[in-house]
């Protein structure tokens, strides 16, 4: 009765199936929960094409194939022609690695229209040493293939405190690429970057000064190539609208079938995630208790809301307010008004300790299924 | 004589550029392009003038099948001045 005498609740408009938690890479700041390993029955071919039909009657457009690496999943050109026939814009979300000339020719054939390929680096050492694995030669192979196939590019890569000082040289290999876009992504410090949240936060020095770089790349190439680049929060004074608003646009599937409001909401406690596989998607997405729980205001506390901010950011990101103030409700601790920022300022003072050159004073961990397993 | 609403450079037979998709959402209940990650929702007459840039109409050739179709006339200030729009924005091409 509420729902009928409330605001409607709108589409979702961005799908992001998670096909699997598995991935030939071992980053170190990849947002996947801890104990991704621990995941396993993923969702068959049949129930993903579900899901896809489900999803668009509810009125979703994007859609992001996703993981993990979804390179992985053998029926993925299966999925992209359903999602094609359904009339989705498919968008692959991978590392490269698997992405062959048969497999990219597959691809378009099937109808799959965008295709986002992540670096870790401009130099084959730090994007090698990042992600455990030797894959800097071959993702310049696959955006040459991208590049070849006629794909729009978007060219991805995680900053942090150790790539930061690169990000002209990674500007300059995407121009060189020829990628139409650049993301310029800075940590979001959830699961496997959490874990490593000393090693790889930034000092403000370095954050102030990569963005005046970026504005000075962006003033000279003009629509050449897109640059985005989003100051980490930690560093602003107020918070993100995480998700747009939760249960507003963004509906995640996880490998399992878990549904998710957002990409971390298996890591936030007395979320009773709705499955796919025991739920109508429609009825998930308007009515679960996981999807309602942070939609709108009601939900808030002080000093949310009694703010005339609220409706801008929407009191941040429930993630980061139960990490860092212990209450999934709480006012996300980044904003000036929290009476947790403390917690925030504390965590940036840290970043900028002094310390010798090159030492890395607790070991990264990186994200591999033995980690997963002895961590969680 | 007043100003040329196209510019000089615009195609003799716009068509939708490669990095946009033009298709109907049921959802939104109106025309869209859709580009990595994105969406620009169209409005009604938006919707239709880019629906006629099939590569292989001239612009007195979109504002005559209007015109028709609305059984209007007089649209040509409109819909040149959505087609610049919609060329400097490179949906079309």
């Amino acid at each position: 009765m509420d729902r009928l005498m409330g605001p409607a609740v709108p589409s979702p408009f961005w799908l992001l199936a998670e096909l699997t938690y598995q991935c030939p890479l071992h980053c170190a700041f990849c947002y996947n929960p801890i104990n991704y390993d621990s995941v396993r029955n993923e969702l068959t071919t049949g129930e993903w094409v579900d899901v896809l039909r489900q999803a668009r009657a509810l009125g979703a457009v994007q859609l992001g194939f996703s993981g993990g690496e979804p390179l992985l999943r053998d029926d993925l050109e299966e999925l992209v022609r359903e999602a094609r026939r359904l009339g989705f814009y498919s968008n692959l979300i991978t590392s490269g690695v698997g992405l062959t000339e048969p497999r990219i020719a597959a691809l378009k054939e099937a109808g799959l229209d965008h295709i986002q390929l992540s670096f870790q680096d401009s130099t084959r050492e730090l994007n090698d040493f990042l992600s455990s694995t030797k894959t800097f030669e071959l993702k310049r192979k696959v955006a040459k293939l991208i590049k070849q196939y006629d794909y729009p590019m978007v060219m991805n890569c995680v900053l942090h405190r150790f790539n930061l000082p690169h990000v002209g040289a990674i500007i300059d290999m995407a121009l060189a690429l020829e990628a139409e876009y650049l993301e310029l992504a800075n940590t979001q410090y959830y699961g496997w970057a959490m874990k490593n949240r000393a090693q790889l936060m930034p000092t403000l020095a370095q954050v102030r000064t990569a963005e005046a770089v970026v504005a000075d790349y962006r003033a000279r190439i003009g629509d050449r190539c897109k640059l985005l680049f989003v100051v980490p929060d930690y560093f602003e004074d107020r918070p993100k609208a995480c998700m747009s608003g939760w249960g507003a646009v963004f509906l995640g599937v996880a490998p399992d079938g878990v549904a998710l409001p957002c990409h971390n909401a298996r890591d936030l406690p007395g979320l009773d995630l709705p499955n796919v596989r025991e739920m109508p998607l429609a009825e998930i997405w308007r009515d679960s208790p996981a999807f309602n729980a942070y939609r709108g205001d009601d939900w808030m506390q002080e000093p949310c809301r009694s703010c005339d901010e609220k409706a801008r950011d929407l009191g941040g990101c429930r993630c980061q307010a139960f990490m860092l103030a212990g209450d999934a409700a709480a006012t996300d601790p980044v904003c000036a008004k929290s009476p947790r920022r403390g917690a925030v300022d504390q965590v940036i003072a840290f970043a900028a300790r002094p310390r010798a050159p090159k030492t890395i004073e607790q070991p990264i961990v990186f994200r591999s299924n033995a980690n997963s397993r002895s961590l969680a | 004589m007043s100003e040329p609403i196209l510019p000089a450079n615009f195609p003799a037979t716009p068509s939708i550029s490669r990095r946009f998709r033009l298709q109907w959402e049921e959802a939104q209940q109106c025309h869209v392009l859709l580009y990595p990650e994105g969406m620009v929702k169209l409005n009604g007459s938006a919707g239709e003038i880019l629906l006629c840039c099939d590569g292989a109409t001239c612009v007195d050739g979109i504002v005559e099948k209007l015109e028709a179709k609305f059984q209007a006339t007089g649209l040509r200030a409109d819909i040149e001045g959505l087609l610049a729009h919609a060329f400097g924005q490179k949906w079309i091409v």
